[in-house]
């Protein structure tokens, strides 16, 4: 059969179509009825309202969540400010309002006209901003001047302030005006063009929690723009609050110690993965961003060869230099290529084909089995080492170990580090991994670079026995009703690929580095608590022997960086610490005392002292 | 050959309803235009124009080839729009948070509008070889859902709830045409009930949120909320005889939102009043009524229902967007066939009254 010829057969279809027809005309007539109430019983009214066209719609800003630390300590908060702006339409005589304006307010009339002219393409109906955060007294006296200004009005809007000045700046972050692409992105639906967003830090990670939602009203008004009726309001809904893992007065203790220097602390506790302290220096001042920073301020801030507006601490990335022999050991060990009884004879060098690799002590180190070999950084036992793994086994180790990839803390902008591999290499530079090179790599020079978060992540898995931890910022996220939204749960991210015999070789040796007789940081030891550690000392640059422009300055830009990675406990107290200090020269010298300085007040209670004016005025 | 019996046939009273919306259409958008300085709105009122005129030969296009070819080629057709919508989906355009359109030189393309003219014939032929006086079985109705499922699901994704719900409503409306089983239309209402139900009950909490918006857009005062409240005043205050052409205050001073598109009728009622609102009302019924007409008329079984689907395409969103900008219904983003600015729109509507010109005109090719 051909199904074209398919017909339908009988009546019935019919008897259906005339029911749709009759269905059809019914819904029109609905509609029609809709029509002829909002048209012909509810016109005049409407007509009314269009006449006067006084149907104004406000917008009420959603109060931005609170972020405290773990105790409660308020850290970030809102406070009340007034924006000052102009109706045009309501504002009729407009020359006479903004005349009188100015004599009130003592704002220029130009600079009012100005302003006019720059927003009036919105419409006569939309207020025009004329200043904003306008002072406790020139709100009064618009207030009092009320009926002598039509048109003016003054709306409240909650505006952040920052209650510890620069303390904790990156981790905090800031708020800025929403750009072209955050709106295009999705991520920001309900947020319309020239309203606030997090642009760093928490404030931009934690924005879902702090947001909170916008409400609004529609009102009616007279013709002098005054509010006659509330039609309609739908309240704000107030962001979460958000609770820091951090504790406030050990960032600041960090940030005392780390003032005057370039770098980042950064401590967590090792059984959960919590961030107790993140600093990062130079820092810089939030309050500055809040009304929107000036271009000289922005400029000098991007500009400085220090870095102040990044956080150190997840974008910094750094050779981890002598830290990364903890990887090392852990590969040797468990590959079977080092035990506790095998040993290395260093002469202060280490010949491999022509060339001469030097150990950092020029006389040597003498016999040296792993633990030595740790304690005193000896840099030839590590050569052999690497040697004998690979760069490529070096490198599956580096990354069980949580290197050279986001340890996914919840902050914009984490720098994933790099641990390089032979097919790394070749794809990126055509030429073929040295076998040189892999020497350098089992010291942490080369190619490897890594975060100071990804060192403390380590340093606190090789603490708690293993476990890698996702480090937190956030302990939890309460409503302002007080009902938890969110809490901390600690989250596993990996754990390190060996036996645990292997773990206790190598924090054998990391606790010899601070209490063995020959240990590269004995200046961290403290009295009553029980502190493991390893250095470290980044090489910059090679310097060039001979060239005359080298200046005392550029010296200093390449001096090695100083790292120190430590955990330390006291009774159930435990805590994990990365510490580097850029341009630092040695570990032992200028790392190890800032640990062990932070190790104490967080353990033992004994703060740092330096008095507040000091750290603005290093801080810059 | 071709039959000189088409030209006398020809529905000329359709093409002149079709004409007389146009009209209206450019009149009012005109007026919708001009409270604006900019020359970026008038090119609406040009393209438009284009728009029209392209709209005409593509409805040209679809009566002057015989529907059996539709019958025929049914599921290529489908498949190449399907194919259209995952394109969307990768290589769209972006703009308000979904992906919806494809570029094409100056113009843009949305396939989920072509998509519902696929769907409409694709239902056709499919129940076309199914239907019997009883009405449809469990095993008749299984590949019209995947039919309607499939593009579905990828418009949802873009996303772009509105549409999606417009297919679906073509679909069912086509579906009830036919005629379901009543043991299995009472079955598939219990199911969809549970469905629903037990959904409702996995869903995430922002989906659910999301959903609740959708259903009472005054939950944001701000957005949707805003523009009933002024779409309602607009409209009301038109009363009997209007304020007059180009006398709409509401759209001038720019109170109304998307004046040209979605809430072009407000501003015809705003400036025409009762008289000319109704006018429009009976415009459209008489367009689908009329298009019934020619289903009833049809003695082929995949005619009547391609008919119908047509019919049912624009008395949905007809119905939608009066409904909407009366405040009887959520706001959707469903355009008003013909008066509506936009080319896809425009397009696809020229296309449902080519297919039913199509349908009357060879009316006697089965008689």
């Amino acid at each position: 059969m051909n199904p074209y010829t398919n017909t339908v057969g009988g009546e019935w279809y019919r008897q259906r179509l005339t029911g749709t027809m009759f269905c059809v005309i019914g819904v029109f007539m609905v509609l029609i009825g809709r029509l002829f109430y909002l048209q012909v019983m509810e016109g005049e009214e409407y007509r009314r309202l269009s006449e006067n066209n006084c149907i104004r719609l406000q917008r009420i800003a959603a109060p931005r969540g609170g972020i405290y630390d773990r105790h409660g300590v308020l850290l970030a908060d809102n406070r009340p400010s007034f924006d000052l702006s102009i109706v045009l339409k309501d504002a009729e005589p407009l020359a006479d309002t903004v005349k009188k304006l100015a004599r009130y307010t003592g704002i220029p009339e130009k600079e009012i006209f100005e302003k006019i002219q720059k927003g009036k393409r919105g419409g006569a109906y939309k207020p025009v901003l004329l200043k904003e955060d306008i002072g406790r007294d020139m709100l009064a006296v618009i207030e009092a001047n009320h009926f002598d200004l039509p048109g003016i009005a003054v709306d409240f809007k909650p505006r952040r302030q920052y209650m510890h000045g620069r303390t904790a700046s990156h981790l905090l972050g800031y708020l800025g005006e929403i750009n072209e692409e955050e709106l295009k992105s999705g991520n920001y639906p309900e947020v319309r063009g020239g309203e606030l967003v997090g642009k760093y830090g928490i404030e931009k990670s934690g924005g879902p929690f702090l947001r909170g939602r916008k409400g609004g009203r529609q009102v009616e008004v007279n013709a002098r723009g005054q509010v006659v009726r509330v039609l309609d309001i739908v309240d704000a809904v107030p962001g979460h609050n958000l609770y820091l893992t951090i504790d406030l007065r050990l960032q600041q203790a960090a940030e005392v110690l780390l003032s005057g220097k370039v770098g980042a602390l950064v401590a967590l506790e090792p059984d959960s993965g919590k961030v107790i302290a993140m600093a990062s220096m130079p820092g810089f001042d939030q309050n500055r961003f809040i009304k929107g920073i000036s271009y000289p301020d922005w400029n000098a801030l991007i500009s400085n060869p220090d870095r102040p507006l990044e956080n150190k601490a997840v974008q910094g990335e750094y050779p981890p230099a002598s830290t990364y022999k903890i990887v090392t050991a852990l590969a040797g060990l468990e590959e079977g290529v080092a035990d506790l009884k095998s040993t290395a004879f260093c002469p202060g060098y280490y010949r491999f084909g022509d060339r001469i690799f030097r150990c950092w002590r020029r006389g040597g180190h003498g016999t040296v089995n792993v633990t030595g070999a740790l304690a005193v950084s000896c840099d030839v036992y590590f050569y052999q080492l690497g040697q004998k793994l690979g760069v490529d086994r070096l490198a599956e180790y580096a990354r069980a170990c949580g290197l050279g990839a986001p340890t996914g803390i919840d902050l914009p902008h984490e720098s994933a580090g790099l641990i390089p591999t032979a097919l790394w290499k070749k794809k990126r530079t055509g030429v073929p991994w040295q076998k040189g090179e892999t020497l350098s790599i089992a010291i942490g020079q080369g190619y490897n670079l890594v975060t100071p978060l990804q060192m403390a992540v380590l340093t606190a898995a090789v603490a708690n026995g293993g476990t890698l931890y996702r480090p937190a910022l956030l302990e939890k996220a309460v409503s302002a009703g007080g009902e938890t939204v969110k809490a901390f749960e600690k989250e596993i991210i990996g754990s390190i690929p060996v036996r645990p015999e292997h773990l206790e070789i190598v924090k054998r040796g990391l606790w010899e580095v601070v209490n063995g007789s020959r240990g590269t940081a004995r200046l961290a030891r403290i009295e009553h608590v029980d502190i493991s550690g390893k250095t470290g000392t980044a090489q910059v640059i090679s310097r060039k022997k001979g060239d005359r422009s080298y200046s005392k300055k550029l010296a200093d830009r390449h001096k090695p960086h100083a790292w120190f990675v430590a955990y330390g406990s006291k009774g159930e107290k435990k805590i994990a610490v990365a510490v580097i200090i850029e341009h630092g020269e040695h570990g032992s010298g200028t790392a190890a005392p800032i640990a062990r300085d932070f190790i104490r007040a967080a353990l033992l209670g004994q703060y740092p002292r330096q008095s507040e004016n000091e750290i603005k005025a290093t801080g810059e | 050959m071709f039959d000189r019996r088409l030209i006398q046939h020809f529905d000329w009273g359709l093409l002149l309803l079709t004409i007389m919306l146009c009209s209206l259409g450019l009149t009012v958008l005109s007026s919708a235009v001009s409270g604006s300085n900019s020359s970026f709105q008038k090119i609406f009122f040009l393209k438009q124009w284009i728009w029209y005129g392209a709209g005409g030969l593509v409805m040209s296009l679809f009566f002057l080839v015989d529907y059996k070819y539709m019958d025929r080629w049914a599921y290529v057709i489908y498949g190449g729009s399907v194919l259209l919508l995952l394109a969307v989906l990768f290589l769209g355009k972006t703009a308000g948070g979904s992906r919806r359109w494809l570029a094409m030189g100056p113009f843009t393309l949305q396939p989920s509008e072509v998509v519902k003219i696929a769907v409409i014939i694709v239902l056709a032929r499919c129940f076309s070889r199914r239907m019997k006086s009883g009405g449809l079985g469990f095993r008749d109705l299984f590949l019209p859902f995947v039919l309607v499922l499939i593009p579905f699901v990828l418009i949802v994704k873009q996303p772009d709830l509105g549409t999606g719900m417009v297919v679906l409503l073509i679909a069912g409306s086509m579906t009830l045409f036919v005629k379901i089983e009543k043991r299995t239309f009472v079955f598939l209402l219990i199911i969809a009930a549970i469905a629903a139900g037990s959904g409702w009950f996995f869903l995430k909490e922002y989906q659910k949120q999301r959903i609740m918006t959708f259903l009472n857009p005054d939950r944001d005062p701000l957005g949707a909320g805003y523009h009933i409240i002024q779409s309602k005043i607009a409209i009301g205050s038109g009363q009997i005889s209007g304020k007059g052409f180009y006398r709409g205050t509401q759209n001038i001073l720019s109170f109304l939102p998307e004046q040209h598109t979605d809430f072009i009728f407000s501003v015809l009622a705003e400036e025409w009043g009762f008289a000319g609102s109704v006018l429009l009302h009976l415009l459209f019924m008489i367009l689908i009524v009329w298009g019934l007409n020619i289903a009833y008329h049809c003695r082929n079984a995949f005619a009547t229902i391609l008919a119908v689907g047509s019919c049912a395409m624009i008395f949905w969103q007809a119905v939608i967007n009066l409904g909407m900008v009366m405040g009887l219904m959520p706001v959707v983003g469903v355009p008003l066939p013909l008066i509506s600015y936009g080319g896809s729109s425009v397009l696809t509507i020229m296309i449902c009254i080519g297919i039913l010109m199509n349908v009357s005109m060879r009316r006697f090719v089965s008689e």
